[in-house]
């Protein structure tokens, strides 16, 4: 799965330090995209024999004539291999933006190339369709929008037998999709969804990650929750399939379920019909998903599960947000409580790997115990406050979300709060006390405020572990002061 | 963290929910100032805690965040011919074999010799072309039927079809796998030799004779 992509270009002149470096870079400029709202990225299938790449890291720009040529000797040539060799070239040019400019500003380069793409030479067609994949990797809308002539057949092609040309077709597809909303407003009538939902059923793993990844493209569409998702994506028997690629077992592949993964979220978060989901098992499918992936953390260090991880939390997340999941019984119910375990285990990779998914993992945490006791039993039978403690220092976020959690615990009353004091609960209480953020205070307070009420005799040990000092300092603060005020009242009483 | 040993041993155990122990709420606990109220979190697409989930999907799209391993070579067999009869092309590669089978004689009209990129577009084809049933149907109905997947509108003739799908799906006007067909007609009793396809032009690659 992971190993199939190849990278733009091959690092071979480049050394980790200059790798990081460029990696730094690129999320900058991703995390400044998607504050913009613009958060594109394309993917690029390149395919290079090593004998190729061989031959200096990059071709050289063409200009017109040269781009002319190129096209002639494909169209008329007499040697096949020549012709072949002739749209090899063509490709290996159109890597370059300039060369794409000059491809798209030349009259009826475009119209030869669909010809190509369309003739019955197959090794013609696919050197025809490299060239278009080239061009949809583009990040000038210009160029990718020249590709529109093609898509007729990109989409009749998906019904084909070759799982090459499938695949490419697809992610060349996915490419156009996420270029402008003039694409989609192309390709939705020419059929595109029925044409993706009929590639589902292909046996080629390479084949279903493509389609993931232009289906993701088509639902990550800012018009897709109200032009998309509910017209052609839920009349379709796409989501079921979609759950079916996510069932765990040995035929779950990681990069074809990281897509469809994504996809599903994309659904889920648009918010248009959950409990049409939820009525296709999708709980408990993403339920015993995530125990999968807790198994899989144990066992492999690397291998990127955090990339599956990650949607997989935020579907179960927002699906258990639905008043559908409170209503319909049984087992579309998430109840199992092997699911706190496996979250946990998740939670101390994340912490090891890729802190930054923590304010992620316990945002699922905090809505699988909000309404439920018998997940707050779990947390305390299976002695994990302790564990949750340790993740107060990671930031305020992660703070907040872990003092969130616990007081979920706290106020299901005094059978809780007995099992949270005495024990490590207090001590952290009168850490975060002594943090500035106000948002960290605040939830502070409540806690202390819970435990207090179900649990009085924390209250001495409070005020013998200088507990009130720890409140003086806040009491000026206005968003805090009423809270301080009270809760000094209380221990004061108490 | 430090995880308690017995969780591994639980995730590997059996399904089950803990018996949940007795709540019993007092009502001083959401009393003013306290506002705290247990509730399930949701985050609509755009919000800002997707943020660095987000830009690792997308850098994971770019390929920047996994070490790929490399592409193996396209495993190569001791050239073969294709066994098509009539086709002579020699192949290296299985993957190259594969694509120009499908591509040229996969979906194959035995009446024309015509290729078409998948199953539906060949019998839609040979429904129209070469099926003279069809033909009698259609001077009292409509039998042409849209060539987009998933659209089930016929029409009475091929040239209705073609503007419903130029207008509608936003086909091109010369879509290649839907040319009309044309009313040219060759006696029978003249032959243009083994394997030609009957008619003055041919669209198609000569293939070679063996």
């Amino acid at each position: 799965m992971w190993s199939r992509r190849q990278g733009r270009l091959r690092p071979t002149v480049c050394g980790v330090e200059e790798l990081r470096r460029r990696r730094r870079e690129r999320e900058a400029a991703l995390r400044k995209a998607r504050r913009e709202q613009q958060l594109v990225s394309k993917r690029l299938l390149r395919n290079d024999a090593p004998e190729e790449a061989g031959e200096g890291c990059v071709a050289a720009i063409l200009g017109e004539t040269e781009v002319q040529q190129f096209l002639r000797q494909a169209q008329r040539g007499t040697e096949e291999k020549e012709r072949e060799g002739a749209l090899v070239s063509l490709r290996r040019g159109l890597q370059h933006p300039e060369t794409q400019q000059t491809f798209i500003r030349l009259e009826g380069s475009m119209r030869t190339l669909v010809g190509l793409l369309t003739s019955n030479q197959a090794l013609l067609q696919l050197e025809a369709a490299r060239c278009l994949h080239e061009l949809s990797h583009s990040e000038q809308s210009t160029v990718a929008e020249a590709c529109l002539p093609a898509t007729s057949y990109l989409l009749t092609y998906l019904s084909s037998h070759s799982s090459d040309f499938i695949e490419l077709c697809l992610y060349t597809l996915g490419n156009l999709i996420v270029e402008s909303e003039a694409v989609r407003r192309q390709l939705l009538p020419q059929g595109i969804v029925p044409a993706l939902a009929a590639c589902i059923q292909s046996p080629h793993v390479a084949v279903l990650e493509a389609l993931g990844y232009a289906l993701s493209q088509l639902l990550q569409a800012e018009e897709a929750p109200e032009k998309i998702i509910p017209s052609s994506i839920l009349a379709s028997t796409l989501p079921q399939h979609m759950l079916q690629m996510l069932q765990p077992g040995p035929k779950l592949n990681p990069g074809v379920a990281v897509e469809f993964a994504w996809c599903l979220h994309y659904i889920i978060c648009s918010q248009v019909s959950n409990p049409l989901l939820i009525g296709h098992g999708a709980l408990s499918t993403l339920g015993l998903l995530l125990l999968d992936l807790a198994g899989a953390v144990q066992k492999t260090e690397d291998a990127g599960l955090e990339l599956l991880a990650c949607p997989v939390l935020r579907c179960l997340s927002n699906l258990l947000t639905e008043a559908a999941v409170e209503t319909v019984g049984g087992q579309m119910q998430l109840r199992d409580e092997r699911v706190v375990a496996a979250l946990f285990i998740l939670l101390q990779f994340f912490f090891q790997k890729q802190p930054s998914l923590l304010p992620e993992g316990l945002w699922l945490l905090n809505n699988l115990t909000a309404n439920s006791p018998s997940f707050c039993t779990s947390l305390l039978s299976l002695d994990l406050i302790e564990p949750l403690l340790q993740l107060l220092p990671v930031s305020n976020v992660v703070s907040v979300m872990v003092l969130t959690v616990l007081c979920n615990v706290a106020e299901k009353g005094p059978a809780y709060c007995q099992r949270l004091w005495p024990g490590p609960l207090l001590p952290a209480l009168l850490h975060t006390l002594a943090f500035s953020d106000t948002e960290v205070v605040g939830q502070s307070l409540e806690l202390l405020h819970l435990l207090f009420l179900y649990q009085p005799e924390a209250v001495q040990v409070f005020l013998q572990q200088s507990g009130l000092q720890a409140l003086e300092r806040h009491q000026e603060e206005a968003q805090l002061q009423d809270r301080v005020y009270a809760l000094q009242q209380t221990a004061l009483q108490g | 963290m430090q995880l308690p040993p017995a969780l591994c041993a639980r995730l590997a155990a059996g399904p089950g929910a803990a018996e949940p122990l007795p709540v019993e709420r007092d009502p001083a606990a959401g009393a003013a100032p306290f506002r705290f109220v247990a509730r399930p979190v949701r985050f609509p697409r755009e919000h800002q805690f997707f943020e660095d989930g987000d830009v690792q999907r997308h850098l994971y799209l770019q390929d920047v965040i996994m070490q790929v391993a490399d592409v193996p070579e396209k495993p190569r067999v001791p050239a073969f011919a294709c066994q098509v009869a009539g086709c002579c092309q020699v192949f290296d590669a299985l993957d190259d074999y594969e694509h120009h089978y499908h591509t040229l004689h996969g979906n194959v009209c035995s009446f024309c010799k015509r290729a078409f990129p998948s199953g539906h577009l060949l019998d839609a084809h040979i429904l129209e072309w070469h099926d003279s049933l069809f033909q009698i149907l259609s001077e009292r109905q409509d039998m042409y039927q849209c060539l987009v997947e998933g659209c089930t509108e016929k029409f009475k003739t091929s040239r209705d079809r073609k503007d419903h799908m130029v207008r509608m799906h936003l086909y091109p006007a010369d879509f290649r796998f839907d040319k009309p067909k044309k009313s040219r007609r060759i006696p029978s009793t003249i032959c243009f030799g083994q394997g030609a396809a009957r008619g003055f032009k041919s669209n198609k690659k000569k293939t070679k004779q063996c």
